[in-house]
């Protein structure tokens, strides 16, 4: 658009200063975890050390730290594995008109939009009801699959909008049965995307917090495990913790990033300069890899 | 086609079993009975007397609602023109997509990490109110900055603007882009495509990300809390709070409440906006 030269710089440097107030206060607690040892909360550095990731790992620093994090990267695990598998096949049957469909699609958005606070409360007083024990592994599992689902039946949306079915029917035409039309058609084809919806399903119950808050059970996840501390704790710990956790996101995140670049290099046979933004004429540039 | 029941089986298994039924618990136990000790089950109507007739029910809504109102206006302005700077300034597809990661990655990282990382940006000795001291521009740390109505509305806006970017500037790339060349063919000045041209196609967008911001902050407790230090209230926490003094009767009702709420300020945005094109 003609916005002009004053225009564009003023919007562009809009954006920036959006970024940096996204980016500027995690930066500000990475830097202030490697306060030395004698450091506080706040600026200026008291020299520089690893003191506090190393507090971390002592017992009687923080609650129970080790424990938490494994809980919660082995719920983010199953998370993840789950919202795949149950996104992708709910993806796959909206494709066509089914009796509920629109009640379905329905209860989805609902999920995402009831407070989640209310989700929490429900399921802990189901349990509660039905005389089970709530436990991360049940009660709080069932609780993020409220937070994950909707946002990866989304993703598949989004994705199979975009799909050229095209390449399904001359499989078809090759006599290709249902399943191998799946595998060797559809999913190299959406493949990055799944990968996105994995990518969601394992960041967004691994930062969940008010969803799991009352129906974790007696064994905390992690992001309980900070909220308590922060009631608590007033040394840098906080931060260190902070840095460890945000360092664990971010490394899932590039890991997606880094997986769904390849897949997409896999998937076409021409390089070109497709994008998950692409639209029609873009997808249909890429090539899947018919075997059989 | 049976393959469709079998494929959205799952989800709708999951979605029943830990929504809609705890949505049915959480509205029966709202009519049970309790006092200190326990919960009766019955059938009255007394914890809805005590919220809907408790001053304090109603001054809490409107705090929410005020900070509702506030983190919606400025969420809407910011995410607005991000998204346009994204979907009409950024030229390049592969630019486009690498800085709308950048705005992603942050809501795939702890929120209460997030918001504990304003601390030492805002705290009495943080480096806000050094900078201003050393500027000469204050005599005294400002208390405003952090435990205040101030810090919970920025970490509002720092959590949820994506929620508003994300839908807008999804329904911005759609806008075909003959419309605004036939608005500069006819003379339209950038302000008059951005207000006749651009507004009004993107309001799906707009509306969509209104109904996540609005009833994200309409449910929230935790960024109150965190960020208030205690000093202002909102439904969630409320709620919250009734829950850990173990009134869970009352806690439902209040949460019942709640959710009529939140569902009349969805129907009433879906009223004003036609979002049924984006879907």
């Amino acid at each position: 658009m003609t916005l002009g030269t004053l225009g564009r710089a003023a919007i562009t440097a809009f954006f920036c200063l959006f970024v940096l107030f996204l980016y500027g206060p995690t930066l500000t607690i990475v830097v202030l975890s490697f306060q030395g040892p004698d450091g506080g909360l706040t600026f200026p550095m008291n020299g520089v050390s690893l003191h506090w990731f190393a507090r971390l790992f002592e017992p009687q620093a923080v609650g129970d730290f080790g424990g938490a994090l494994r809980r919660s990267l082995l719920l983010a695990m199953i998370v993840m594995v789950v919202t795949v598998v149950i996104s992708l096949a709910a993806g796959l049957a909206f494709r066509r008109r089914f009796i509920g469909a629109g009640a379905l699609f329905t209860l989805t958005i609902a999920s995402l939009i009831i407070p989640s606070i209310l989700v929490s409360l429900g399921i802990g007083l189901l349990f509660n009801l039905t005389g089970l024990d709530p436990a991360w592994y049940s009660s709080a599992l069932g609780a993020q699959l409220t937070w994950t689902l909707p946002f990866g039946l989304l993703i598949m949306f989004a994705v199979f909008n975009r799909f050229d079915r095209a390449w399904e029917e001359a499989a078809m035409d090759l006599g290709a049965s249902p399943w191998q039309r799946f595998r060797h058609v559809v999913l190299p084809i959406i493949a990055p995307s799944v990968v996105g919806v994995a990518l969601f399903g394992f960041t967004l119950s691994y930062d969940e917090f008010a969803r799991t808050l009352l129906t974790a059970g007696s064994d905390n996840t992690l992001p309980l495990e900070i909220f308590g501390m922060t009631t608590n704790v007033t040394t840098p710990v906080l931060y260190a913790l902070g840095t460890v956790t945000t360092g664990l996101s971010f490394l899932a995140i590039g890991a997606a990033l880094m997986t769904m670049a390849t897949l997409r290099r896999a998937a076409t046979v021409r390089p070109s300069g497709s994008t998950p933004l692409a639209d029609q004429t873009d997808s249909q540039a890429q090539i899947p890899p018919v075997r059989q | 086609m049976k393959a469709s029941y079998l494929q959205a089986a799952p989800l709708a298994l999951i979605l029943g079993a830990f929504l809609l039924l705890p949505m049915v618990a959480l509205i029966v136990v709202s009519f049970f009975d309790y006092d200190s000790v326990q919960i009766i089950p019955g059938f009255v109507l007394t914890n809805y007397q005590d919220v809907l007739g408790s001053s304090v029910t109603w001054r809490t809504y409107l705090n929410t609602l005020r900070f509702t109102a506030i983190v919606w206006a400025v969420t809407l302005l910011v995410g607005f023109w991000v998204s346009f700077y994204l979907a009409f300034v950024v030229r390049s597809r592969v630019t486009q997509l690498v800085l709308f990661l950048v705005c992603t990655i942050p809501f795939l990282t702890s929120n209460i990490i997030r918001m504990i990382s304003w601390v030492p940006f805002l705290g009495r000795e943080g480096l806000l109110n050094t900078a201003l001291l050393r500027l000469g521009l204050i005599r005294s740390p400002l208390e405003f900055l952090l435990f205040s109505d101030f810090a919970v509305v920025l970490a509002y806006v720092h959590l949820y603007t994506l929620f508003m970017v994300t839908p807008i500037f999804n329904t911005m790339m759609r806008i075909d882009r003959r419309f605004i060349e036939a608005a500069i063919d006819g003379g339209a000045r950038p302000w008059q495509v951005i207000a006749y041209v651009v507004v009004p196609l993107s309001k799906p967008g707009i509306a969509i990300g209104s109904i996540f911001v609005v009833t994200l902050v309409m449910g929230d407790f935790i960024t109150v809390r965190l960020m208030s230090g205690g000093q202002s209230a909102s439904v969630g926490l409320m709620i919250a709070n009734q829950i850990s003094l173990l009134q869970y009767p009352a806690a439902c009702a209040n949460a019942v409440v709640l959710l009529a709420v939140v569902l009349l300020m969805i129907a009433t945005i879906l009223r004003i906006v036609d979002i049924r094109k984006e879907l």
